[in-house]
């Protein structure tokens, strides 16, 4: 087993038992933390696929920012554990029958009629030779979505700035019950507009 | 010299690992006595701001105190707070100073003088800083503390706020270099009019953000309300004790040491000298480039680290911590529009060809 190789296995098996960890630990918080080791793994994956761009932009948007923004909320909310498990019993079949389908395909598709076939593809199937140092993923990633894909990456685009519209229109109202500073009002204050000298003669001391 | 040991066969198979590992020390080792060093600089500065001698006990003019310092750390007592999660409390700190760590992996020192030739240094840099808020939730989450939990919250919306503004102000160094290869950066930045060929000037309104969001980035004052001492006693490290504690503050500074190495590689020409080029300085005939060549690369780039370095002891002695509101309004809409409207600019000027920075003559 090469070195690639052990890599390559260890963060599977380390994907596999985290994304496990993420349906079993009953902690919502570790959960989450559990969710982003396996993002972590999956990235460390990518990047043994000479996949650099992707690896890291998985570990930039997903851990760096979708992440942390899920672990705040899920931090703040006080998740009562036994009341989310209350169907458990009820949704059971189907769970089993969704479980069931996938498992069957994928049995489906590698013992199939044509299983000889892709037992023999996959067999004689090399890894793809290995780009020289100077090769860029990002520079031939960014080539082909501006180019080939450039409607589908405008219109995710367009779907997703409808998105944050809709987030921010659905949240914004402004309550007429808060109190809150304008910053701009605060700095250009005058000094007559606080303050008031009153001219007045001294008391006399009776 | 050590010829008996790069003969044998045993280095041989193995010599990329070692010479990588010995590349890392000879980074680390430096990295840790300057953050070290850091810290007395901050009291004397701040004590020379304030009117004060600051340290000068231990060893000439207290140069030996952050040695004092570590050891005490070192034989303090580790406290696990009986309510803490045991596990997250001992790998919060190790994943901020982790984090800090892992990115001087890419960071140029001089030409070739560089860990890793990483094409996507950039983004790279920004991922694995990025990892280190988990330091702080986790640390804040697992303490198991109302204070600690607090400012865990305080540091997770500050950094996701200012991480954009820090994201966008990339986006327009890459546009402007054209790579996002920390050489390559510097490189383009190379020019005949010495200082005036770098970002800085094209790029002023992303590097003024780019290092306002550093600093926030860090936590240091005067963003520094996720540990905000008068507000929630020491934020989501107040748990912490002994060397578990000095973890956190290693990689803080470690952090702001960062944070400098890349304002200057990608708005002061990292290794550059502010004299390229320039043989008629202020056209008093005077050939500067000739007169500094002697001076190598390094100690330009270190100089210019230094310089972000007094920076932010300066605004530590000098501003009033921001209130929470006023420092997401700041990030939010402030610096995020700043740097969408001037990438738009930057794409203009790159169109253009504007010179000395774009165009045949950059």
């Amino acid at each position: 087993m090469t070195g690639v190789q052990f890599l390559f296995y260890a963060f599977a098996a380390m994907m596999v038992f985290c994304a496990l960890m993420v349906i079993t630990v009953r902690n919502p918080v570790r959960s989450a933390l559990f969710l982003v080791l396996t993002f972590v793994s999956c990235s460390a994956i990518w990047l043994l696929m000479e996949a650099e761009f992707l690896a890291i932009t998985l570990v930039l948007v997903y851990v760096g920012a979708v992440m942390v923004l899920f672990l705040f909320v899920v931090m703040m909310l006080d998740i009562n554990i036994n009341r989310l498990k209350e169907g458990f019993v009820k949704y059971l079949p189907v769970g089993i029958g969704v479980a069931g389908l996938f498992g069957g395909m994928l049995t489906w598709l590698l013992y199939n009629v044509e299983a000889a076939d892709l037992k023999t593809k996959m067999r004689t199937m090399y890894p793809p030779s290995a780009k020289p140092a100077d090769y860029s993923n990002t520079e031939e990633l960014g080539e082909v979505l501006y180019t080939v894909y450039v409607y589908p990456f405008e219109i995710a685009a367009v779907i997703l700035l409808v998105a944050i519209v809709a987030a921010i229109a659905l949240t914004f109202r402004r309550r007429t019950t808060t109190k809150y500073q304008n910053p701009d009002q605060q700095v250009s204050v005058k000094r007559d507009d606080r303050l008031r000298v009153v001219k007045m003669d001294s008391e006399e001391k009776k | 010299m050590f010829d008996f040991i790069t003969e044998t066969a045993l280095f041989k198979e193995y010599e990329v690992y070692i010479m990588t590992t010995i590349y890392v020390l000879v980074i680390m080792i430096p990295l840790f006595v300057a953050v070290a060093y850091t810290t007395w600089l901050e009291r004397k500065v701040i004590g020379a701001m304030q009117v004060r001698i600051g340290p000068r006990n231990v060893g000439f003019r207290g140069l030996l105190q952050p040695w004092a310092d570590m050891f005490k750390l070192i034989f303090k007592e580790i406290i696990l707070p009986s309510g803490a999660n045991k596990v997250l409390f001992v790998i919060a700190p190790v994943i901020t100073l982790a984090s800090a760590v892992a990115a001087w992996a890419v960071i140029p020192f001089d030409a070739e003088k560089v860990l890793s030739k990483v094409n996507a240094g950039l983004l790279y840099v920004l991922a694995v800083t990025s990892v280190g808020v988990y330091g702080v939730i986790i640390a804040g989450w697992a303490s198991n503390s109302k204070y600690a939990l607090l400012g865990a919250m305080r540091s997770a919306a500050q950094i996701v706020a200012y991480e954009i503004a820090m994201g966008f102000a990339l986006v327009g160094v890459l546009m402007a270099a054209g790579s996002m290869n920390l050489g390559e950066i510097v490189l383009a930045q190379k020019g005949t009019n010495g200082l005036l060929d770098w970002y800085w000037l094209p790029l002023l309104p992303l590097f003024l953000v780019y290092f306002i969001s550093g600093v926030a980035e860090t936590n240091r004052a005067p963003f520094d309300v996720a540990e905000g001492e008068s507000e929630i006693v020491a934020g989501f490290h107040v748990e912490y004790s002994g060397m578990t504690f000095a973890v956190f503050f290693l990689a803080e500074y470690a952090n702001m040491i960062l944070i400098s190495a890349l304002a200057s590689i990608m708005f002061l020409g990292g290794w550059l000298s502010p004299f390229e080029g320039v043989h008629n300085f202020l056209w008093l005939g005077i050939d500067m480039h000739a007169l500094t060549a002697w001076v190598p690369g390094m100690a330009w780039f270190f100089a210019k680290i230094f310089i972000f370095i007094f920076l932010y002891l300066w605004f530590r002695a000098t501003f009033p911590r921001y209130r929470y509101d006023q420092i997401m309004r700041l990030g939010w809409k402030v610096f995020i529009p700043i740097t969408i409207v001037w990438i738009l600019v930057v794409g203009f000027m790159v169109l253009g060809e504007v010179s000395p920075w774009w165009g045949a003559t950059a």
